[in-house]
């Protein structure tokens, strides 16, 4: 099994698939057991990885290599290490509790929702263990499609507007990040003579700044829109508004990871050079991202609107800890994407359950709740604790290292970023305070019933990991470590490296073919 | 030694086995359970505290450390746990004080239907007090500082459905994340710096910073630092939650709004005083700011009519002392007069609380009086607090703030104009104390006849705990007596390991020692004299005294929350809402929907060239090919 275990976790869930269209259509509930079967299989299964995890190789683990169209070199090259682990973890286990949180929710179309579910989950595996640059960009791509349905088809009142935005925006980035693709593609060509999509080929390549300032803006847009970055962010209040609960519970809690995930996967070693050019401007933009997503979250009116721009001041925190360029601002944005996925995909799963109960998510509708919820109100406070970073919980360890990382880096970034400290504390409070506490003025909120069976299982393994990564961290810092640290370092020598390269431009580094390598070739580790 | 880690572990799991019983556990078990954890751990604490003791002075500082917290790369945070006199000084007054307060909840919180919830939280508390006192780092000490400032928010707005308790939590919280700002900032500088968070390895390098370019590095740290002491320590300006903190249970405000939580600014700075000293303008600073606060405050507190808001006001002034101690280099008269600040401050809010739950509810002085015929037990224990913290001769109080004062005086650091604000000060302390007292205590009840027909006593679960720490208040000075007056000032001598590396300061004279003392005296029985005028001989000039503008004034507390949110938070709240509907939606959004608009537009557009006619068509060909051949042959 070792050998094929990362095949196994990205496609188990695609096995559901035809049972699910086996079942009767009149038996929904067999459905949504059958969804839940397949997931829970591949949070199981995909448990094998951190078992077998060997946390001292910083390399790639458990790689499967195998032709697919040779004669463009594509292959079918996946692989793992410390920086793909969680993610790959968190969307197996957000996936598996996101449908089991939606056994009410989804009354119309059945099939279709846990099919096109099933088909995202294979779909956002495969972008974090792809290694063939063509083919992530399949996996990137397709996973779109699904997503596109599940807002366009079980979303709320405008929920085609919704989902067209979302598939533009992100496809307009996808687009350019394709033309690099294909640049990079040639570039590696014209510098080795052969074909190859291997992303560590392309690591290799000696790229001058000239160049890797329009490749760097490519790919930056396409993971920036993804994160999303401001001014990138406009689609992603409106998708998780419109959003089904599950979809916005794995659209935040994963799609936006890939963004960041791309950032150091791609985007920082590709372009070590251009990278360091332009880290103040994605450091400007990220300090802007967490200030001016947390006031506009301060000023929503409608619940999930406001976790929507909390993200954005949560990521903006992610990618101010990658753009720190050292190791704890690395660990701790990491660290930050697990727990945005945690903490915010719990927060969309609470906001749906009282939206299951009120057919409203407008702040003002609520109020008093504490009273007749006293068990979802405790789950809503940590959660809420979480998101603010409290230290003892996970959003703590994660927000903490990122700032000391921006400190070190620049202590002026750091200052600016820790308003987002206070600024979360105002948004949540104050929502929490304006849905829970007060006395319950709306009849409509009085004698609603607290979280049944389902809604707590769903809760409870959730905050587990609040308190499991708010208090011993280490069990998730001490694996990405290695790879982080390597990485890092790849990056740093590169970009000295790569500094001394004469200036080129594009027709002169094609034109100088193979000898560019040869000239600059820079160690780097082995690729698999 | 290895019984530290304990101390704190009882009240956490206290709270785990409140907090998961929840309905399953009787009431009865919550009784015990709640104050037994604390009680348990103040026994422990006191078996650190004798194992410590029985150490020689020079190394009576012991690190336990249990797991190691948070790693990356070069930097590592344990969970430990550092046992100094300094921190057992802590320890001691926060589980001691503290579980009399526990035990003083079960009879004022025990018709209450969130009784299991106060004490899940009042546990949680305890833990995070703790961790706060006992850490070893400066993370583990912000773990146990925001964990405070949690429980703080969850019992201040503990009746959740009164909208002023849950604003008032969350202005308790928010206000000190502005603090936790600057704490936090500081503790990134500090790694920075040291590389470390460890106090010791962080203490031990502060020498180097003694460089000019250091004592930079050394003052933004301090600073940093002071910012999170403001916050919670409620000084200028970041005051102005505790006030709207008395929305909590009586007990709560005793415990964690008096006795420990609002102290932990000042444990901190004491804590750090290694940096503190190498930072001149710091100190200024923390010296100004407390003296500074501590007047103002007391001036607000002169008029206040709400029991618990003087003693509110009351609190912010003697933190204020505090400070103004520290500030003046006086580290171990700020630890001294912390304590029994906690003594009789926890005493004087219980008492009100015994007050307040005779009166079914009351809090306005005005509607209250003669009470001292009812209750003679809370009479008296009330008595002594307020001439302990008024500073009446051979009372805590008294020690206390002399040796603050003599210190403003004589420290190099000090000065004068300090002294005096601390003097104003000490007067203005035992006028409101004594107003308060006697419009309480004496005279006719002006409380409405049905009010009056419940007062009684309270229970003993009560009472005994205002003995107890009227016994407290009335001692706890002479660990702390000075040489001028025959003592030994064992505190001082007990705290001098930890404060091993402070410079020597002159002995003052003997003479001048005894006018400050005297001074001290005369203007505490003045204030007293002036309420007794005012409040007990001749009430009318009281009246009077209403229609002065000063008096709205401070009545207004300077209206400083007015300012507050005028200045700030309604052009935050207004500004983003701005922001949101004419920059995010109309121009950010306005100009993605746009472009979509314009490829539409351009497609409509480009569609109208599709006529479906083939002569148009051909035509077209026709022009393309006569355009090309154009090109070929002249261009």
């Amino acid at each position: 099994m070792d050998a094929q275990i990362l095949s196994w976790v990205v496609f188990l869930p695609l096995v559901g698939i035809p049972v699910i269209l086996l079942l009767p259509k009149q038996r929904p509930d067999l459905v949504k057991w059958a969804a839940l079967g397949t997931a829970a299989a591949d949070f199981l299964v995909s448990l094998y990885l951190p078992a077998n995890f060997d946390s001292a190789n910083p390399g790639m683990q458990f790689t499967v290599t195998l032709p697919w169209i040779e004669s463009f070199g594509i292959y079918y090259r996946l692989g793992l290490d410390g920086i793909s682990l969680f993610l790959v973890l968190l969307t197996t286990f957000l996936s598996m509790l996101s449908i089991y949180s939606t056994f009410s929710a989804i009354t119309e179309k059945v099939k279709g929702f846990y099919i096109s579910f099933l088909l995202l989950q294979t779909g956002m595996l495969g972008v974090f263990v792809a290694l063939d640059v063509f083919l992530f960009y399949v996996f990137w791509e397709g996973m779109l499609i699904p997503m596109y349905f599940l807002i366009g088809v079980w979303g709320g009142p405008r929920k085609i507007y919704a989902t067209i935005k979302f598939v533009l925006f992100t496809m307009f980035g996808s687009l350019l990040m394709l033309v690099a693709i294909l640049a990079l593609y040639f570039l590696n060509r014209s510098a080795t003579g052969g074909y190859s999509f291997n992303l560590f080929d392309f690591y290799q390549l000696a790229l001058p700044l000239s160049i890797q300032v329009w490749l760097f803006l490519a790919f930056a847009l396409a993971f920036a829109i993804k994160v999303p970055m401001f001014p990138f962010h406009t689609w992603l209040p409106d998708a998780h508004v419109e959003a089904p609960t599950a979809g916005s519970v794995i659209l935040a809690g994963v799609l936006l990871k890939m963004g960041t995930y791309g950032f150091l996967r791609f985007l920082f070693p590709l372009f070590p050079n251009a990278t360091f050019q332009f880290i103040p401007l994605l450091a400007a933009l990220s300090i802007i991202g967490i200030i001016y997503g947390a006031l506009m979250a301060m000023v929503q009116k409608d619940v999930k609107s406001l976790v929507a721009f909390s993200s954005v001041s949560h990521l903006g925190f992610v990618t101010l800890g990658l753009v720190a360029m050292n190791l704890q601002g690395w660990q701790g944005g990491m660290l930050q994407m697990l727990n945005h996925g945690v903490s915010t995909g719990a927060l969309f799963l609470l906001v749906g359950m009282i939206y299951e109960r009120r057919h409203t998510r407008l702040i003002d509708d609520f109020g008093g709740l504490t009273k007749g919820m006293p068990i979802f109100a405790v789950f809503f406070m940590i959660i809420t604790l979480s998101s603010i970073g409290l230290p003892g919980t996970n959003g703590f360890v994660g927000e903490f290292l990122i700032l000391l990382g921006t400190f070190r880096t620049n202590p002026v970034w750091a200052a600016f970023a820790t308003t987002g400290v206070i600024l979360s504390a105002v948004y949540m409070l104050w929502m929490f305070q304006r849905v829970m506490f007060g006395e319950v003025k709306n009849p409509a909120n009085a004698g609603l019933p607290d979280l049944n069976f389902r809604e707590k299982a769903v809760l409870v393994p959730l905050v587990v990991f609040v308190f499991w990564i708010g208090i011993y961290p280490n069990s998730f810092l001490k694996n990405m470590e290695g790879s982080l640290a390597d990485l890092l370092n790849q990056v740093n020598r590169r970009e000295t490296v790569l500094r001394s390269l004469p200036s080129q431009s594009w027709s002169e580094f094609l034109s100088a073919g193979r000898g560019t390598r040869s000239q600059a070739a820079v160690p780097v580790k082995p690729s698999p | 030694m290895d019984l530290v880690g304990l101390i704190p572990l009882l009240p956490i799991l206290g709270f785990a086995a409140i907090g998961l019983g929840g309905r399953w556990l009787p009431k009865k078990a919550v009784s015990i359970l709640g104050p037994g954890v604390v009680g348990a751990s103040f026994l422990m604490t006191l078996a650190v505290f004798f194992q410590l003791f029985s150490l020689p002075p020079s190394e009576r500082r012991v690190v336990t450390s249990l797991f190691s917290w948070v790693v990356a790369g070069n930097f590592s945070v344990d969970i430990s746990f550092l046992v100094d006199p300094l921190s057992m000084v802590m320890a001691l007054v926060v589980t001691g004080v503290g579980f009399l307060i526990h035990v003083y909840s079960v009879g004022y919180m025990g018709e209450d239907p969130g009784y299991r919830r106060y004490f899940a939280y009042l546990n949680l508390f305890t833990f995070s007090m703790l961790c706060l006192v006992l850490s070893s780092n400066f993370l583990l000490m912000y773990l146990g500082w925001e964990g405070v400032g949690l429980c703080s928010y969850l019992l201040i707005g503990f009746w959740y459905e009164k909208k002023s308790a849950a604003d008032a939590g969350k202005k308790a919280f928010i206000v000190n994340r502005v603090g936790d700002f600057g704490f936090a900032l500081g503790v990134m500088l500090i790694f920075t710096t040291f590389g470390t968070l460890d106090f010791g390895g962080v203490f031990s390098q502060a020498p180097a910073l003694s460089t000019e370019g250091g004592q930079r590095i050394a003052t933004a740290i301090t600073l940093l630092l002071f910012l999170g002491a403001v916050g919670k320590s409620a000084q200028i300006p970041l005051y102005t939650w505790l006030p709207d903190a008395m929305e909590g249970p009586t007990p709560v405000s005793a415990l964690i709004h008096a006795a420990t939580m609002v102290t932990a600014g000042v444990y901190m700075v004491a804590r750090c005083h290694a940096l503190y000293l190498l930072a001149p303008f710091s100190m200024a600073v923390v010296a100004v700011i407390g003296a500074l606060t501590a007047i103002m405050a007391a001036s607000i507190g002169l008029v206040q009519n709400d029991i618990k808001r003087v003693l509110a006001y009351s609190t912010i002034s003697q933190l204020g002392y505090m400070f103004l101690a520290c500030g003046v280099g006086a580290f171990t008269a700020g630890i001294f007069h912390l304590v029994t600040h906690a003594f009789f401050k926890a005493l004087l809010f219980l008492g009100a609380g015994s007050v307040i739950h005779a009166l079914s509810g009351e809090q306005d002085l005005r509607k209250m009086g003669g009470l001292r015929k009812y209750m003679p037990a809370t009479y008296t224990t009330f008595l002594i607090a307020t001439l302990a913290i008024s500073g009446v001769p051979l009372l805590s109080g008294f020690f206390s703030k002399d040796q603050i004062l003599s210190a403003a005086f004589f420290s190099p650091q000090g000065g004068n104009f300090l002294w005096l604000l601390g003097i104003v000060t000490a007067s203005m302390t035992a006028f409101y104390m004594f107003r308060l007292f006697f419009l309480t205590f004496t005279g006719g009840c002006r409380a409405s006849e049905e009010v009056q027909h419940h007062i009684h006593e309270s229970p003993h679960s009560m009472t005994v705990p205002l003995m107890i720490l009227g016994f407290l208040a009335v001692v706890g000075g002479y660990i702390g007596m000075p040489h001028a007056l025959g003592g030994v000032n064992a505190i001082a001598g007990y705290l001098a390991p930890v404060f091993a590396d402070l410079p020597h300061l002159p002995e003052p004279s003997l003479g001048m020692e005894y006018l400050l003392m005297a001074t001290s005296v005369v203007v505490a029985f003045l204030g007293i004299s002036l309420a007794y005028f005012f409040y007990v001989r001749s009430p009318q000039a009281a009246e009077r005294l209403r229609q002065n503008f000063l008096y709205t004034l401070l009545l207004n507390k300077y209206y400083v929350d007015e300012i507050y949110q005028a200045l700030i938070v309604s052009p935050i709240v207004a500004g983003s809402r701005w922001v949101w509907e004419r920059f995010d939606l109309g121009i950010i959004d306005g100009a993605v929907n746009g472009s979509a608009r314009l490829v539409e537009k351009l497609a409509l557009r480009g569609r109208q060239l599709q006529t479906g006619y083939v002569r148009q068509y051909a035509m077209a060909v026709v022009m393309g090919v006569v355009i090309i051949l154009a090109y070929l042959v002249w261009g």
